[in-house]
């Protein structure tokens, strides 16, 4: 981690009261964030088993320090088309209910301490799918980050886990 | 020694060295109410066990002292010092008597009526008025220096007071009092949460185990090889020690069978002996814990429905005595219960027509059905072999709940059963949950687990060999040793890539239950001791997984579930798959209480007949020939009984030959025999009698499947038969006068089948359609000696109608039977409370006429 990074990281665990810390990372050119309290671990590639007639959503699941962890891909669960044969994809490791997940997402960026004042809900216009797993927009200064909702990011369709 | 009789030494040494505390911190501060109710507990506890286990001088020390401070607690009397000496003299008795207890497993001979005496004065006399016997203030001093001593030091046995001394001659001990018991020091009692956190420990260090030697079986002759070889003899020390630790004899989910069974043949009026082999064969508690209540359940069952009564054994050639045997022991990692009784075993007949009366199956489907196939549709929902409910079982929960129960554990149950000579079931279990062995294979690229229980066997299967995989219409299949079985393909049941070239396999053969099928999987691994991880709950509706692992090698590997790959091949249609259940659980639901299933029959003249097919107990198919006369009248030998035969037609010749279909009615030990023409159809309707009877033996006519139907009365044949051939009824044998019943039911059908029933069997019925019309009447003045009453009805509820009556003083001691389609316990619950005598499901003839007799006979004096 570079000390550019590492100053970021020290914002976020000194937490200001008007900002919020977000882990970020790129899913189809896009930016998404995930509270940094809830990121458990960021993984390079990994093993995974596939889960046989698990939904589309689900890759498999993994062997994280002998805990089993269920990995989301996040592409699908948008309806985006699977990454290039050989990228190397990067995982955030959220843990939901005592149960450990992992999302892969394209590449797993900075942490990003984000002023309050620049979130707002997310607009009504968005697409259904992406409506549903944004749990809110923050305005940067060049582009817009969607905050992951990750409760709603893991009900699926039909099987939600709640 | 007795496993009760130790852990009651062990609990009670520690709770007397906790009253020895606590007594004289309360001395100090005689006004702390929370010191003071612990003690009182304490004493409550001991004086409680002691009457269970029967030692009633103990329990005799510890009620008096229990009296005693009962006092104190509720400040009739004050704490003071001879109060206190006095408390604990009774400590010191206990003790002294726990002592004898541990050397001969029995109280000693004796007598502590001097203490007690001594107890119940100061209980009565309160402290003003009490003056100390002599001896009292002797052992007062003692008692303190025996007590000023945190924990009693052995030292205090040797205080030699001679009065002291010359009570326990008196009282016939001659050790110390103080003495502390070996068995009590010999064991401690660990919180259950240490031993499942060791337990979760273990299993992750084999896991680690598994991992490493992994590595070193690819990474050979390192200088890791003798300590790792050490690491895996102690790790599988500590599994089986930390395993041992959360053991228990199978014995303590047998201790309330013993008398479960004798309850029962009293009940049942029968005579059953209970064999129990094997109660010391250990396992898991947690697995203890969850076959207490299966176990139970089945060996009431045998007891219920498996031995029948003392008459029909000697009739059958069998000892007057059922035997039910319950066998425990150790096979492999598992361990095997079987519950053998010797009793009627399972009747095919019955359980066809019950399936199909359930609409678990149609009646072409049961026609094919083997008998294995038969026998396991006692497991499935919502079949219950009971032809009556009994108290005792048969109250909808089957043998359905009992194999859930079992499979959830990872378990087995399986059945065989010879009609007339008996039934025995197996139950096989993992001795532990959390780690089994499992076998590993792979299919379409992937590895899967398939614990080993279920794996009878290996096949490798070769187009080339004789042990080729066959086809019927694309669907293989394979012979195994002169038996066709069936195959399921793992690689198409999960949508994976088929790897497997031609038909070149391995099958690994699977046992579900009783059922054995083939799964084809491309490679077979070793066995491996996995430990068994839930699947996250994003996963869990895939019920073909039953968790998942992580191997030796790291990777996680799902864990299959033979149960649920039988249910979702289909292919066993007999077992539960999710539809079937939902299927059964929807027609339960919609059926409206007035629906029930009839026999559809063709007799006679005139169109069909139907009878409430519950009323029928069989049907059989005679041959006319032998027919045989008495006095005129037409029987057949059946059973080993003379059974009387009626025909709906009054003019039907029973000498014309060939075989006809029979319904047979049983009723307690008699039976008769309905001849019909022809056997229609089971349905299930919705019953209106439109038109009310005609002629004798009909309770009216109404429309089943579209058609004009007379429905059968079947009381009326029954009581043909029975005053023509048995006089006099039993069930009429009332010397009383006529007792008056109030049959509140809203639907005529019902009305106009229970008059005649219950009209026959002597009572005075009066019927009614709603509560608010019963009201009415007794407004009016009507005396009844019993009221049945149905319970969901338009207007006011069976409940609220039973609460009304109960308010009503005449009606306050007259017996209330609740009628009811569903009785589920919570119904049985909730029909007490509202003041009902007894349940008895609808259209249990018997149980009801059973019910009122039985109330008559136990409230007659009342009466």
């Amino acid at each position: 981690m570079t000390d550019h990074k590492a100053r970021h990281v020290s914002s976020a665990l000194l937490g200001s009261g008007d900002t919020n810390d977000y882990v970020t990372m790129s899913i189809a050119d896009q930016v998404f964030g995930i509270p940094v309290l809830k990121v458990q671990d960021v993984l390079g590639p990994q093993r995974i088993t596939r889960i046989p007639l698990a939904p589309k959503e689900i890759a498999g699941s993994l062997n994280l320090r002998g805990r089993i962890v269920t990995a989301i891909d996040i592409r699908q669960r948008l309806d985006l088309p699977a990454m290039p044969v050989g990228h190397r994809n990067m995982s955030i490791v959220v843990e939901s209910k005592n149960e450990m997940y992992s999302l892969i997402v394209d590449k797993v960026g900075e942490v990003m301490s984000l002023e309050k004042n620049t979130y707002e809900k997310s607009p009504a216009t968005l697409d259904p799918k992406w409506r549903d797993i944004a749990g809110g927009i923050h305005r940067l200064e060049s582009r817009l980050l969607i905050v992951l909702d990750i409760e709603r990011l893991l009900s699926f369709a039909d099987i939600g886990i709640a | 020694m007795d496993e009760l009789l130790t852990e009651f030494l062990t609990e009670t040494t520690e709770s007397i060295n906790t009253l020895d505390l606590e007594l004289v911190a309360l001395e100090r501060d005689p006004n702390n109410p929370s010191l003071l109710s612990n003690i009182f507990r304490l004493f409550h506890t001991i004086k409680g066990t002691c009457g269970f286990l029967n030692l009633p001088r103990l329990e005799k020390v510890a009620h008096s002292a229990e009296n005693v401070l009962g006092k104190f607690r509720s400040g009739e009397m004050l704490v003071t010092p001879p109060a206190v000496t006095l408390i604990l003299e009774s400590i010191d008795r206990i003790k002294a008597l726990l002592f004898a207890l541990e050397q001969t497993q029995t109280e000693p001979d004796g007598s502590d009526a001097d203490l007690i005496a001594r107890l119940d004065e100061m209980a009565e006399k309160g402290t003003g008025s009490y003056s100390p016997p002599p001896e009292s203030t002797i052992s007062f001093e003692t008692a303190i220096a025996e007590f000023s001593a945190p924990v009693t030091a052995p030292s205090a046995v040797q205080v030699d007071v001679a009065p002291i001394k010359k009570i326990e001659e008196s009282i016939g001990l001659h050790d110390g009092p103080a003495q502390e018991g070996a068995v009590a020091g010999q064991s401690i009692r660990v919180n259950v949460d240490v031993l499942e956190n060791l337990m979760t420990m273990v299993s992750e260090l084999v896991l680690t185990r598994n991992q490493l030697l992994q590595i070193m079986r690819v990474q050979k002759d390192t200088g890791f090889n003798a300590p790792l070889q050490r690491l895996n003899h102690v790790v599988s020390e500590l599994q089986e020690g930390v395993m041992k630790t959360r053991m228990q004899p199978i014995g303590n989910a047998w201790s309330k069978l013993p008398r479960i069974v004798r309850d029962l043949s009293h009940e049942l009026n029968k005579k059953i002996e209970l064999v129990m082999v094997g109660a010391d064969t250990e396992l898991d508690r947690q697995v203890l814990e969850l076959i207490k209540d299966p176990l139970t359940h089945m060996v009431r069952n045998s007891a219920d429905h498996g031995i029948e009564m003392p008459a029909d054994r000697i009739k059958a050639g069998k000892p007057e005595t059922g035997v039910i045997n319950l066998n425990a022991y150790h096979q492999g990692g598992y361990i095997i219960i079987e519950i053998i009784d010797n009793g009627r075993g399972l009747s095919m007949a019955k359980i066809k027509s019950k399936a199909i009366a359930n609409g678990l199956v149609t009646e072409a489907e049961a026609q094919l059905m083997s008998d294995s196939q038969i026998q396991q549709m006692i497991f499935k929902p919502g079949f219950s072999t009971a032809e009556t409910v009994t108290s005792v079982s048969g109250r909808g929960v089957g043998m359905d709940v009992v194999r859930t129960n079992i499979e959830r554990i990872g378990g087995t149950i399986e059945m065989r059963s010879v009609e007339g000579k008996g039934s025995t079931f197996l139950i096989k279990i993992p001795l532990t949950l959390a780690i089994v062995s499992a076998l590993i294979l792979e299919c379409g690229g992937e590895r899967f687990a398939i614990p080993q229980i279920s794996v009878l066997e290996l096949v490798r299967a070769s187009a080339k060999t004789e042990y080729k995989i066959e086809r019927i219409n694309g669907t293989p299949v394979f012979r195994l040793r002169n038996r066709l079985l069936s195959l399921i393909a793992l690689d198409d049941m999960l949508n994976l890539p088929s790897n497997r070239r031609g038909d070149d396999c391995y099958i690994v053969v699977t046992q579900v239950g009783n059922y054995v099928f083939g799964l084809m999987v491309d490679q077979v691994f070793d066995t491996e001791e996995i430990v068994v991880k839930p699947v996250s709950p994003i996963l869990r509706n895939i019920n073909i997984f039953s968790g998942n692992t992580i191997l030796g090698d790291g990777s996680v590997i799902m864990i299959l579930d033979p149960n649920g790959i039988a249910g979702a091949a289909g292919q066993i249609t007999l077992e539960d798959t999710e539809l079937m259940n939902a299927a059964a659980a929807a027609a339960k639901g919609a059926k409206s209480k007035d629906e029930m299933a009839l026999l559809l029959f063709n007799a006679g003249i005139g169109g069909p007949k139907a009878v409430p097919l519950p009323l029928v107990s069989r049907l059989e198919d005679i041959d006319l020939s032998q027919v045989e006369f008495t006095s005129g009248l037409p029987v057949i030998q059946y059973r080993g009984n003379l059974m009387p035969l009626m025909a709906c037609d009054e003019s039907f010749d029973f000498h014309v030959g060939g075989n006809r279909p029979l319904l047979v009615f049983a009723d307690g030990e008699r039976s008769m025999g309905l001849l019909v023409d022809e056997i229609v159809d089971i349905v299930e309707d919705d019953i209106k009698v439109q038109l009310a009877p005609d002629r004798a033996g009909l309770v009216g006519s109404a429309i089943i499947s579209g058609r004009a139907t007379e429905i059968i009365d079947v009381a009326h044949y029954l009581g043909r038969a029975f005053s023509d051939w048995f006089n006099p009824s039993p069930r009429a044998a009332y010397d009383e006068a006529e007792k008056r019943v109030l049959l509140v039911d809203d639907s005529p059908f019902f009305r106009n089948l229970m008059k005649p029933l219950l009209t026959a069997a002597g009572y005075h019925v009066t019927t009614v359609e709603g509560a608010a019309e019963a009201l009415a009447l007794i407004e009016n003045g009507m005396q009844f000696d019993a009221v049945v009453s149905d319970i969901e009805m338009p207007g006011m509820s069976g409940f609220e109608f039973a609460q009304r009556l109960k308010q009503d003083d005449r009606f306050r001691d007259t017996p209330l039977v609740a009628l009811s389609a569903f009785a589920s316990d919570r119904d049985l619950d909730r029909g007490r409370r509202a003041g009902f005598t007894d349940y008895v499901a609808k259209f249990d003839r018997d149980g009801l006429l059973q019910t009122l007799s039985q109330t008559f006979s136990e409230t007659k004096g009342v009466a």
